[in-house]
């Protein structure tokens, strides 16, 4: 039942009188109305925007937020209204949900924006209404897409952790771009095809003639230079076949891809060449054979883009060609009888039969007219004059509809490689601002703690040092203070996302000094940067006081072989050392604001 | 009556002489069309105002709110016809063909046989349902039941009635509708409303009838509070 018919209940129900005389037994009791409130208006306050309904306009969707008890929960009870700290112009659309019984859909709004705020509401998409159904599933399939996108090319940049040969070769032919050995195998491949073709057509150049003969091609010339190289290229391809046959995870899958059909076409000629001996009979049906050696063009579609989307899109308007191919044959063969009859009458005429006429049909729709047959009769200049003026239209109908899905496509993958490339800039700068943030939990804990010990020592020193922090950071930095102190692990920087050491001291969150400077010969001396220092051994004599209780110690320069960052680290650095990491202005003093 | 009519175009009928064959069918177009516009355009009608309906009916001025508010969202346009009508009280009967009786409901509401219901029937006649008096309801049932509105029931306009009844319970009901279970319906009433026996219920055997049955007078009485 429609939410805005039920106010037509009450007319429902006294119009059941009528039922009364007829009836033969009882009627029920009906239902009494215990808490007959009236109906009152409430107020909905989105963001500053206030909205006012009757309150029985939102109990009729009872398994919503603002149908259920649920709003109470955003009660205030000091202005007496209900605030939702939300986005006022999507609300405008689920209230009139309330108010209407539909759902709509406003196009500007973003879609994820659109879904989020509808779930927080409890409403299900599913009910928008007809009228903007399609164009919300259709940006909702958008969305998805692009997300699949991201997420492929996600997965892609991973670096999985092991994988088996096998699938690190499917990967590499797939993606040319994952090792600098998949990029050789793809250039190869390229250029091998490149040679092929080539050699192709040179072989059918006439080149010279032999003394005492006629002008020979030159593939008849340097057979056995010819010959050469097309063995060698088969067997590149070949081998790559072969590699490329081994090495998915469906083998069954891609033996019908299109793709290793064409393959197998490209290589097949030559060894049915070399099986079939020189025998006369079947020599005319090898050179044939030969012609499937073009085939090897295709195989660049797997280096070219654009060649992969003409090949979709031709697919993808399939009807649209259908059509094409449909509408033709039928004015072809219309206009083809009408010339051949047209032309009948006329002497030593070229339209001999309506096949022969098909010829002429064709060649004048598509405005090609090589004027081998012309129509000789008035009737028959009419007609032709007719059938190339129809030719023109019928062809240029379906014709943009082609061209407007493949412009689509290839502005779709367009926007895709751009944003992949965009994407590692984006990450790259969402990286710098996120050790930014985690450097500012490391500074404001030894700022923290400096600020500990300069009470504990008494001196009043250099309090400035200490950052002004927001509540918010301040409240971050201390629960991640208590995560500490629960595992007795402590945090370090040294490379941009947080990475967390293993101390084999417990209770003991910041490292001794000359553990430290242990830590830096010993990983100074292995690969640098280090990002897993080796597990201390237990140093004898090691203080284990509580890291609050630290007094200032000057540092002394043990070892000149330390790196130049971790020199001016450890001058800077008075009571607790910090692992230094690659960014050297971050240990550098005072650091810089770095909230969000 | 202080209603409005509000047109909302100014379209005025040609009038031609019609004079040859071509130009007459034109014309007859032209009519057509505008009659059709001119359906279009008597499209706002507003009610008399708050104090006056409260004064003829029996509801206050925030039930008589609450109605209208209902009333309008429905019809926009200030009057129901028959096949708005129909569809609202169909939606209430989701299972069952309510067209038959929400037909005879709208003859009922339709005092006055325009093809329109106003607001002010609306209310006149859930003022009569909801707060009459019995004896204003058994006659507006009466009323209801008089198909061609001669002032007597006979047979066939009961037996349409009680189809259309049956008709809304739907096609899934248990035990499954007999064919004949309408006419045997009838015959029972006719039984106890004709009291002598001449094949037609006046409108006092009627009244009288219901008075002496307690069900009937009981059932009468379920929906007084219905708003």
């Amino acid at each position: 039942m429609a939410a805005g018919v039920a106010a037509w209940l009450p007319f429902a129900r006294a119009a059941a009188i009528g039922w009364m005389p007829v009836a033969n037994c009882p009627m029920p009791l009906a239902p009494a109305d215990k808490n007959k409130r009236q109906d009152e208006l409430i107020i909905l306050n989105v963001s500053g925007r206030r909205f006012q309904t009757w309150r029985t306009t939102l109990e009729r969707y009872p398994d919503t937020l603002l149908g259920s008890t649920e709003k109470e929960f955003f009660f205030n009870e000091d202005t007496k209204e209900y605030f939702f700290d939300r986005d006022p112009e999507v609300f405008r659309c689920v209230l009139n949900f309330y108010r209407t019984g539909k759902l709509h859909y406003p196009r500007y709004e973003c879609i994820s924006a659109y879904d989020d705020e509808l779930a927080f509401y409890g409403i299900l998409p599913e009910i928008i209404g007809d009228c903007c159904y399609e164009e919300y599933k259709d940006r909702k399939r958008e969305n998805a897409e692009r997300l699949m996108d991201d997420n492929d090319s996600e997965n892609n940049q991973e670096s999985m952790p092991s994988l088996s040969f096998r699938q690190t070769m499917w990967r590499a032919f797939e993606n040319p771009h994952t090792s600098t050995l998949a990029l050789v195998f793809y250039y190869v491949t390229g250029f091998f095809i490149a040679v092929s073709v080539i050699t192709n057509v040179v072989e059918t150049v006439p080149c010279g003639t032999v003394p005492g003969s006629k002008e020979l091609p030159c593939g008849e010339r340097y057979s056995v230079a010819f010959f050469c190289l097309d063995t060698a290229c088969v067997m590149i391809f070949t081998v790559e076949y072969l590699l490329r046959l081994f090495a998915p995870p469906s083998r069954y899958r891609f033996i019908r891809s299109v793709m290793s059909i064409i393959d197998v076409v490209a290589i097949m000629p030559y060894y049915i060449g070399l099986v079939m001996t020189d025998n006369e009979d079947v020599s005319g049906a090898f050179v044939t054979l030969r012609v499937f050696r073009v085939f090897r063009i295709f195989k660049f579609s797997r280096h070219s883009q654009g060649l992969r989307i003409l090949g979709y899109t031709l697919k993808s308007c399939a009807s649209e060609l259908g059509f094409l191919l449909f509408s033709l044959t039928m004015a072809i063969i219309i206009f083809a009888t009408v010339m051949f009859y047209a032309e009948k009458g006329s002497s030593a005429s070229k339209f001999t039969s309506i096949p022969a006429s098909f010829w002429y049909t064709i060649v004048t729709m598509t405005t090609l007219g090589y004027g081998d047959m012309v129509p000789k009769t008035i009737a028959g200049k009419i007609f032709g004059s007719i059938c190339s003026l129809s030719g023109v239209l019928v062809i240029a109908l379906p014709v943009p509809v082609i061209v407007s899905n493949f412009s689509r496509i290839y502005h779709q993958n367009q926007r895709a490689d751009k944003r992949r490339a965009q994407k590692k800039a984006r990450l790259a700068r969402i990286r710098v601002a996120k050790t930014g943030s985690s450097n500012a939990y490391l500074h404001s804990k030894r700022n923290g703690l400096l600020n500990e010990a300069l009470e504990l020592t008494g001196t009043p020193e250099d309090e400035h040092m200490g950052k002004t922090t927001s509540l918010i950071e301040s409240q971050h930095h201390h629960l991640l203070h208590c995560l500490e102190k629960t595992t007795g692990l402590s945090y370090l920087v040294d490379d941009p996302l947080l990475s967390v050491r293993t101390s084999t001291i417990k209770n003991h969150e910041f490292i001794d000094e000359q553990m430290f400077e242990q830590n830096c010969m010993e990983s100074s001396m292995q690969n640098y940067p280090s990002t897993r220092s080796p597990s201390l051994s237990s140093h004898p004599g090691l203080t284990t006081t509580c890291c609050s209780r630290r007094s200032k110690k000057t540092t002394h320069l043990p070892n000149s072989n330390l790196p130049a960052t971790r020199l001016r680290s450890m001058q800077e650095l008075s009571t607790i050392h910090i692992q230094g990491s690659e960014q050297p202005s971050l240990t550098t003093r005072p650091p810089p604001t770095t909230s969000k | 009556m202080g209603a409005v009519m509000g047109t909302f175009s100014s379209l005025q009928t040609k009038q031609r002489r019609p004079s040859k064959d071509i130009a007459w069918w034109y014309y007859q177009y032209q009519r057509d069309k505008i009659e059709d516009e001119l359906e279009m355009t008597i499209v706002c009608h507003r009610p008399e105002g708050l104090e006056q309906l409260e004064a003829q009916t029996n509801f206050t001025k925030r039930e008589l709110q609450v109605l209208y508010r209902g009333f309008k969202n429905e019809c926009p346009s200030g009057v129901v016809n028959e096949e708005t009508f129909k569809q609202i009280y169909a939606q209430f009967f989701p299972h069952g063909d309510a067209s038959t009786y929400a037909h005879y409901l709208f003859n009922a509401f339709d005092t006055t046989q325009t093809g329109s219901v106003k607001f002010e029937d609306f209310v006149t006649a859930l003022s009569i349902l909801l707060r009459g008096t019995v004896h204003e309801k058994l006659r507006w049932t009466f009323n209801l039941y008089d198909i061609n509105k001669d002032g007597y029931i006979n047979k066939e306009e009961m037996i349409d009635i009680v189809k259309a009844i049956y008709d809304m319970m739907g096609k899934y009901t248990y035990p499954v509708l007999k064919e004949d279970t309408p006419r045997q319906h009838v015959d029972v009433f006719f039984q106890k409303m004709d009291k002598n026996k001449d094949g037609i219920v006046t409108l006092d055997e009627f009244l009288e009838s219901c008075q002496e049955d307690d069900n009937i007078m009981r059932s009468l009485q379920l929906f007084q509070n219905v708003m």
